[in-house]
């Protein structure tokens, strides 16, 4: 089997002069998208019958989490792949997927308190999923704290991939802990197989949401590796170039 | 001629060869090793325990004296500080041995670094989890422990500190060529420690309360037996990362 075209894969110019033509697709994507969620789901949904319209907050709330989850797994996928085949680039995503799972955590907990207070009555309820997502912020914390540890830019990398996956295998079973431990939420009301307990009018805003957030998530992704393999690659030929001219003459 | 053969059959003479040593020897060598070192700096062996013993008098001054308060949180917080106290120790679980250049002589010897690893763990379990665990009853009786609480605390211990032991000491091997490890590595385990906690104390709330626990202890059992299989696999990584840089 020819295995080329992943090696290139592993290469930052490679990866750095094919999303300069996708990172605007994907960004525009992520704005239209998220702009009619956020209109359907502000604006025309339905109010619901109990809470009102504080339940609106789910448009920001479930996609911000959904992504937090995904975040940390891309994260040590790609801290994964780069111990195995040593891919410089694949370092530098994981380096950038932490701080940008953290603030999706970080906001899904924020929306959380800002949507209980009204709903419970408080702004913190020691509740099964709100004290996960909690973990899972102390977790990309420690992976930040990880990176920021080293001198050496090897280590580094090579030490938090170890510790994300390390997470990863504890996340399930995290979850699963905290939630026999304790559950005030209400269940999971979006479900993909049978009926979910959502209205049609409500759930479509919301999966475009997510989907929109997806795309955001892509696009923060490449935009930030983008900066670090700038950073990262400052020494190398092409670089300069394209720093001093604004294009490569040669493309990989 | 016979003479230089002679010469040369007694300096490649089987007797004079390293010893081939197998792989339990390895693992009874560097477990009898670490024991050993650990029994002579006894300051690493005490000091979790007199942590454990300090914290659990600063409860009753802090909280309330009344039994009846401490009873109901004796559990929790028996658990809390046994786990506090087990992070404390974990900076020196490598330290020594990484300064010292010995831990890259275990790396470099051809027994697998996966068992010399559970080995080390091992005897960092006897010289704290262990002693934690016996000391636990004793502290029980100052936060006024109901009499159902004392058996099954000692076995949730003894179950989970093993698994504490090997979690931790994958954040012992990731920061142990960092000078100051000691604060980040509880941050960076701290998390991974919540299951044990949350199972191990509710273990005892459990039994206080009436109710039968034996799956709670076969929960902590198969987290202990799942830490044995794959975090050696972690912390041999990261000590090899760590000392080859």
């Amino acid at each position: 089997m020819n295995w080329q075209w992943f090696h290139r894969l592993g290469s930052p110019r490679w990866f750095y002069e094919k999303t300069s033509r996708w990172s605007p697709w994907v960004g525009t994507l992520a704005l239209i998208t998220m702009a009619v969620g956020v209109m359907w789901g502000l604006g025309f949904a339905p109010e619901d019958s109990k809470q009102g319209n504080s339940y609106r907050i789910i448009f920001i709330h479930v996609p911000a989490a959904f992504l937090a989850l995904a975040g940390y797994y891309v994260m040590a996928i790609a801290g994964a792949v780069g111990l195995i085949w040593r891919m410089k680039l694949s370092f530098m995503v994981m380096k950038c997927a932490a701080p940008i799972g953290a603030v999706l955590t970080f906001i899904s907990l924020v929306t959380g308190a800002v949507w209980g207070k009204p709903t419970w009555g408080t702004w913190w309820v020691w509740d099964a999923r709100i004290t996960s997502m909690l973990i899972l912020f102390f977790l990309y914390l420690g992976v930040i704290a990880l990176q920021g540890a080293y001198q050496s830019r090897d280590l580094s990398n090579k030490s938090s991939a170890i510790l994300s996956l390390v997470g990863m295998i504890n996340i399930p079973i995290i979850y699963k802990s905290v939630d026999w431990w304790f559950t005030l939420h209400q269940p999971a009301t979006l479900k993909f197989t049978g009926p979910s307990s959502i209205d049609p009018s409500m759930a479509y805003p919301l999966l475009i949401m997510i989907f929109g957030f997806y795309c955001l998530y892509a696009w923060l992704l490449m935009m930030w590796t983008r900066l670090e393999i700038l950073e990262q690659e400052q020494k190398t030929n092409w670089v300069k170039e394209l720093l001093l001219t604004g294009s490569i003459k040669n493309s990989a | 001629m016979s003479t230089l053969k002679t010469n040369l059959d007694q300096h490649i003479d089987p007797s004079n060869k390293i010893p081939e040593i197998s792989l339990m020897q390895g693992f009874w060598a560097v477990l009898k090793r670490d024991v050993i070192t650990a029994f002579r700096q006894r300051s690493d062996m005490i000091n979790p325990v007199v942590f454990f013993l300090m914290v659990v008098t600063m409860m009753p001054l802090g909280i309330s004296p009344e039994s009846k308060s401490l009873s109901f949180l004796a559990p929790g917080l028996l658990w809390v500080i046994a786990l506090l106290a087990t992070l404390l120790s974990l900076d020196s679980l490598f330290r020594s041995d990484y300064e010292d250049g010995s831990l890259e002589q275990v790396i470099l010897s051809p027994q697998s670094l996966y068992f010399m690893v559970i080995a080390k763990v091992l005897s960092h379990w006897l010289t704290t989890g262990l002693p934690l665990t016996f000391v636990a009853p004793l502290l029980g009786v100052l936060l006024a422990l109901p009499a159902e609480g004392y058996l099954p605390l000692l076995a949730s211990l003894l179950l989970g500190t093993v698994t504490l032991s090997l979690v931790g000491a994958i954040g012992a091997a990731l920061t142990v060529s960092l000078r100051k490890g000691g604060l980040l590595l509880s941050l960076i385990i701290m998390p991974l420690y919540v299951p044990v906690l949350i199972f191990g104390a509710s273990c005892v709330r459990m039994a206080v309360e009436g109710f039968p626990i034996g799956g709670l202890l076969a929960i902590l059992g198969a987290f202990c037996a799942v830490a044995i299989v794959l975090a050696p696999l972690a912390i041999a990584g990261a000590l090899r990362m760590s000392v080859e840089a």
